[in-house]
């Protein structure tokens, strides 16, 4: 039988795993049950200082863009643009609702992310949670938001992840020793710098460091 | 081409290190003409930034020629541009409010962390001042990639010198902002700590802002005497009791506005200094605000601060509640360069401001490193430094004619 879990142990984790996606990503798409405080707060949940009963920690990231939220959801709705400002996304390609990642990892491993998008709201909220046979099991979602009044757009970008077990897992987890909150807010500041400036910012300049080239940047 | 390089503590070097290219749409390349040492490439010099690194190219006064540009530069081949040394975006939020210095977008997202854990949000971008401000190169060298190249540079007309011009880049509009900070209102005495160049441009800002007097306060002979004749009342704090003095002279209620111009290594032989420079040795503390704490407990009851000090991370014994029990207003930050470089120029062009009063040696690029120490050791001699890559090496030209004997 083609569902049994026997049959396929690589499909049983994939749906073990993608369940747990599942339930993390109900942290940020309602409020716990366990919630304590008599008074509903108003900060985002991934900000909370624990998620509670050993769950996988949700990450969440903001910016201020100063752009329109539609211009900024139009551009972030071409997911083949990621490679412009996502480190290490070689290439993106999407038929329908589904996109196939193309990621580069340490010692020439090839990782690939497949996601579907499980809700578009148009000009406000895209998000996505991966398919069984993505390398990484992920789920997240986006949402643009008016700011203030001539300060553009509070760009909102949450994301969960499964740490993959196995052979090629341990390429993907060398690729994610970047803690994937740091990644995040890296890679949503250079979706900023795009809209806003026009370009990526980058430190590319000489140095007398001969590992150095004056065209790419360094940390 | 040649640079000057950072290699440790007290240790630089001027190296050949490869040609910068345009990377950005943005950018631009200048040929260096003039480029200077600020007083606080010595906090680089004495290692008391992090973040920096071994060969990392130093310098942020610098001017020169536009000699390539990329597709969205609005300079032209030929121009002559200062270039502040902040970079700013001028899309931001902060550039849209002319917080030029704030800019959101200039440090790039790679070396953005650092500060934004140490200060609690991204510093913005310059040029040669560590990985905490973006790891830029800086312009000590022959020549410099701009980024933004369409927002900070400004152009200047060819009838002005170099170094007419040169201080826009930094402590001109530093010196500027300084007063500007201080809130001055007629009738005003203004006491400044420190006279480095900041400080003497804060000193004649200051007047220009309609300061009635200023009092300066140094102990270096010849950067008292370059403030007297600015026209400031002067005194050294080795021969008297800085606030005994400043309550005398303001007849007991101490100066309006205090300004700050020394930073995060002040001299002064007293307990709490000497406190904090063992403990900045020791890597327990960065700062030595001891010449802010004196100059809050001199400021006058409701009277305002203006820092433009470079200050580092945590200070110890820091008089909070007198700022709070006195009614103390403080602005400081780094300059927004950009806000202030047109006006400024429009003076120099005026003749309402000098600008060159306090340069007192230029010398080749090629001897950058002992300039520095010169700048380090001699700061009685020494007052400014203007390198030219275009001067022979060996070549370095005494400007200033008189230093005072210390």
């Amino acid at each position: 039988m083609a569902n049994d879990p026997k049959a396929s142990p690589r499909a049983a984790i994939a749906l073990g795993a993608a369940a747990a996606v599942a339930g993390a990503a109900s942290l940020f798409f309602r409020r716990s049950s366990k919630e304590r405080y008599t008074i509903e707060s108003d900060a985002p949940n991934w900000t909370k200082d624990s998620a509670g009963d050993g769950e996988r920690p949700v990450v969440g990231t903001s910016v201020l863009i100063a752009r329109p939220k539609q211009e900024l959801y139009d551009v972030w709705s071409r997911f083949e643009r990621f490679p412009e400002f996502m480190e290490n996304v070689e290439s993106v390609s999407v038929e329908g609702d589904v996109s196939s990642w193309q990621i580069t990892a340490p010692a020439g491993q090839e990782v690939k992310l497949k996601n579907r998008i499980t809700r578009r709201v148009p000009g406000e909220e895209i998000s996505w949670q991966s398919e069984p046979d993505s390398d990484i099991i992920n789920a997240g979602k986006v949402r643009f938001s008016d700011a203030p009044a001539g300060r553009g757009t509070y760009v909102s970008l949450v994301l969960s992840y499964e740490p993959p077990a196995g052979a090629i897992g341990r390429g993907i987890a060398k690729l994610l020793q970047r803690e994937p909150a740091i990644q995040a807010r890296r890679d949503l500041r250079r979706f900023k710098q795009l809209m806003e400036t026009g370009e990526v910012t980058t430190n590319a300049s000489p140095s007398g460091r001969a590992s150095d080239s004056p065209t790419e940047p360094r940390i | 081409m040649r640079a000057l390089t950072w290699q440790g503590r007290h240790d630089v070097r001027v190296e050949t290190v490869p040609d910068p290219e345009i990377v950005n749409p943005r950018d631009a390349i200048l040929k260096i003409t003039s480029t200077a040492i600020c007083g606080s490439d010595l906090h680089l010099y004495d290692h008391y930034i992090p973040t920096l690194r071994a060969g990392d190219v130093l310098g942020h006064e610098f001017m020169g020629e536009v000699v390539e540009v990329g597709a969205k530069s609005t300079l032209k081949k030929g121009q002559r541009v200062v270039v502040p040394f902040t970079i700013s975006c001028g899309n931001c939020f902060f550039c849209t409010k002319q917080q030029y210095s704030a800019c959101d977008n200039s440090n790039p997202a790679e070396t953005s962390d650092a500060s934004d854990l140490l200060m609690g949000h991204p510093m913005g971008g310059a040029f040669g001042y560590a990985h905490l401000t973006g790891g830029y190169a800086g312009g000590q060298a022959e020549y410099v990639r701009v980024p933004y190249s369409d927002v900070g540079p400004i152009v200047v007309p060819n009838h002005l010198a170099d170094e007419e011009v040169l201080f826009l880049s930094d402590i001109l509009p530093t010196g500027w902002q300084a007063a500007v900070n201080a809130d001055i209102e007629p009738g005003d005495t203004v006491a400044v700590w420190g006279c480095g160049p900041v400080g003497l441009f804060a000193i004649q800002s200051a007047l220009i802002l309609g300061a009635e007097r200023v009092i300066a306060i140094d102990h270096y002979p010849t950067r008292l005497a370059l403030a007297k004749k600015l026209g400031a009342e002067v005194f050294n704090y080795e021969d008297v009791n800085v606030r005994e003095a400043l309550d005398e002279m303001t007849g007991g209620i101490g100066p309006d506005a205090v300004i700050d111009c020394v930073g995060m290594e002040s001299h002064g032989m007293s307990v709490d200094n000497l406190v904090d420079t063992v403990k900045a040795h020791l890597f327990l503390g960065t700062e030595r605000p001891h010449a802010l704490r004196q100059a809050i407990l001199a400021c006058r009851k409701g009277g305002r601060v203006s820092i433009p000090g470079v200050y580092g991370g945590f200070a110890d014994k820091f008089p909070l509640g007198q700022m709070m029990e006195k009614g103390l207003t403080v602005k400081q930050g780094q300059t927004h360069v950009q806000k202030f470089t047109r006006p400024l120029l429009a003076m120099i062009e005026e003749g309402k401001l000098d600008t060159t009063f306090l340069i007192s040696h230029r010398a080749s690029l090629e001897d950058a490193a002992e300039m520095y120490r010169h700048w380090h050791d001699e700061q009685n001699d020494y007052t400014k430094i203007v390198l030219k890559p275009e001067m022979a090496k060996g070549t370095v030209e005494k400007v200033l004619e008189e230093p005072v004997a210390a």
